[in-house]
């Protein structure tokens, strides 16, 4: 090509940079997979082993006392199951209906106070709830339902209730508030009352939203270790009943935490730890495969419908 | 006899903008009555006043009555989910609900209350011969409403608003995202209605005002400046801006 001397003085350097900045960008894109790719080869590399020193049927047996050579996770399973059980049971309604109330009911100066509350509640560091958790909240638990502790897996759930809620509310309100007004009036225009409208047509038309916000909700749960490891008693006892929730437990996250500073490199101890390490990271890994699923399923569909 | 009459009426936004300025009309039942004129003149602003959907936008004051047979409207202590069972809508941009095309036209009747299926049925086939829709969708009734086409959604919200058996229904450019022959259903279908129904339409093109009026009223710029029958509205407007925008010098 027959380029002037001008434009060819100014192009090389503005394509080296173009080169470049394309590579970085594109680096730090796929950077993303290749930690996570790494982070569980690593999780492998040090858990895996667990299988071969620890026979299967200790390693899910119902006893965690590694000092003596008990090695069972299940109480640890079913600890961080029934901490994060009851904190969704709390979070889920009470999040969405604080979404609801954002988006649809609250006048415009209490939604702008709101949202921007609850975000910064989000940004709270747990160790923070994990204060209060102690010194509030499992003293008044105790007195009230007249346990020998408060510090219990219900504690912990009423924690993590509040770690995960500011995540709910604000994706789930963010999804509220794209359905849009139309709806909302085609709803009122055939007679519906207010709570008809949102509960009938708003919320249905947002799902796919919520839904995801449930499901990160439910992730930003699981892997909590601070506040949960502060309040919930950290007895490694299999909940197997109801009753469960207001006995002391012992999450997942809680034991690596608190063992893995004390624990020998390359002991058995370790490499179990590394093996929990691995569960935990199996479990949050298909509670976003799962929603991203959902979600996807949701979005084609409606785009083969809008097509 | 007039269905509905507006006496005086003022609208103001809140934002300071007077949507309608002193509006004194009537509607007369079993017609159509057009409302037209120019974007911005107040049409939709007074439409939505006539089933309170207004409530919901950030209006500053409201000023005038509107009767409908001869109760006012307006009246903070009228019964507004009533009030828009009695006056339907339909809008612009067709509003389907994220349910099947059955759920949509029985969505209404079950907020009343109505369980009884084979009435649920009947409702549902009714409206939808009413709206002349029910010979392309009868073998597919629990089909997503979505899937739809543009013309087939909107006959779909005609019929969901008759399901609800209004007096009154209202059509704010029911076929502005239409193609001709969905248009010529809609309608045809609104012809046939009037014999029933008090009809209250905001044309998309002054041609549909033409087709359409039986009675016609020019709005401009929140102002009702002419009304009457509409084959002598459209061919001798008394009115000089009307005359000027029926005949294209603007608008």
């Amino acid at each position: 090509m027959c380029a002037t001397p001008a434009k060819g003085a100014a192009d090389p350097p503005l394509n080296w940079q173009e080169a470049v900045l394309s590579r970085v960008i594109r680096l730090s894109g796929y950077s993303a997979i290749v930690f996570v790719g790494l982070i569980f080869a690593f999780l492998v590399r040090e858990g895996l082993p667990a299988l071969f020193e620890v026979p299967l049927s200790d390693l899910f047996s119902v006893r965690w006392y590694p000092i003596e050579g008990y090695f069972g996770i299940l109480p640890l399973i079913t600890g961080s199951l029934i901490v994060t059980l009851g904190a969704m049971a709390v979070a889920i309604p009470f999040g969405i209906g604080t979404a609801m109330f954002i988006s649809e009911i609250a006048p415009r100066w209490a939604r702008e106070v709101l949202k921007p509350m609850v975000e910064l509640l989000g940004g709270l560091p747990s160790v923070v709830l994990g204060f209060l958790g102690i010194l509030i909240l499992s003293p008044y638990l105790r007195q009230a339902l007249d346990l020998p502790t408060g510090l219990t897996a219900l504690a912990g759930s009423l924690l993590l209730a509040g770690i995960a809620l500011p995540t709910i509310v604000s994706i789930a309100e963010d999804a509220l508030d794209a359905v849009p007004k139309s709806f909302r009036e085609g709803a009122l225009a055939l007679g519906a009352t207010r709570w008809q409208t949102m509960w009938g047509v708003t919320l249905p038309a947002a799902r796919s939203g919520v839904l995801t916000a449930v499901m990160l909700g439910i992730g930003r749960a699981i892997g909590e270790t601070m506040a949960v490891m502060m309040v919930t008693g950290n007895a490694a006892v299999l909940a197997v009943h109801l009753a469960s929730i207001v006995a002391p437990a012992r999450t997942m996250t809680a034991t690596i935490a608190a063992e893995m500073g004390e624990v020998a490199t390359g002991s058995i101890h370790y490499h179990v730890l590394f093996f929990i390490g691995m569960v935990l990271f199996l479990i949050s890994f298909a509670v976003n495969v799962t929603a991203s699923a959902v979600v996807f399923r949701q979005r084609s569909r409606a785009e083969r419908v809008l097509s | 006899m007039d269905k509905i009459v507006v006496e005086n009426l003022t609208l103001q936004y809140e934002d300071g903008t007077e949507s309608l300025r002193g509006v004194t009309m009537s509607i007369p039942a079993n017609a159509i009555t057009v409302l037209f004129g120019p974007a911005g003149g107040g049409k939709s602003s007074l439409l939505r006043c006539f089933n309170r959907l207004n409530d919901l936008a950030d209006v500053k004051a409201v000023s005038g009555r509107i009767l409908l047979d001869g109760v006012n409207v307006l009246d903070p202590g009228v019964d507004v989910v009533a009030l828009r069972r009695k006056i339907g809508m339909v809008f612009s941009r067709p509003v389907v609900l994220p349910f099947s095309i059955r759920a949509n036209l029985t969505y209404g009747l079950e907020l009343m209350g109505e369980r009884n299926p084979r009435r649920l049925d009947e409702a549902v086939e009714h409206s939808l011969r009413l709206a002349a829709l029910w010979d392309e969708v009868h073998d597919r009734l629990d089909d997503p409403a979505i899937a739809l086409s543009g013309g087939q959604q909107q006959r779909l919200c005609l019929a969901r608003s008759l399901a609800l058996q209004p007096e009154v229904v209202l059509l704010d450019e029911p076929t502005s995202g239409l193609d001709p022959i969905s248009t010529g259903k809609v309608e045809a279908a609104l012809q046939q209605l009037k014999k029933d129904y008090t009809i209250v339409l905001v044309p998309h093109s002054i041609q549909q005002a033409g087709r359409m009026a039986d009675f016609a009223v020019f709005f401009l710029q929140g102002e009702l400046v002419e009304s009457g029958l509409g084959k002598d509205l459209f061919t001798h407007p008394r009115d000089k801006r009307t005359e000027d925008y029926v005949t294209g010098r603007f608008g």
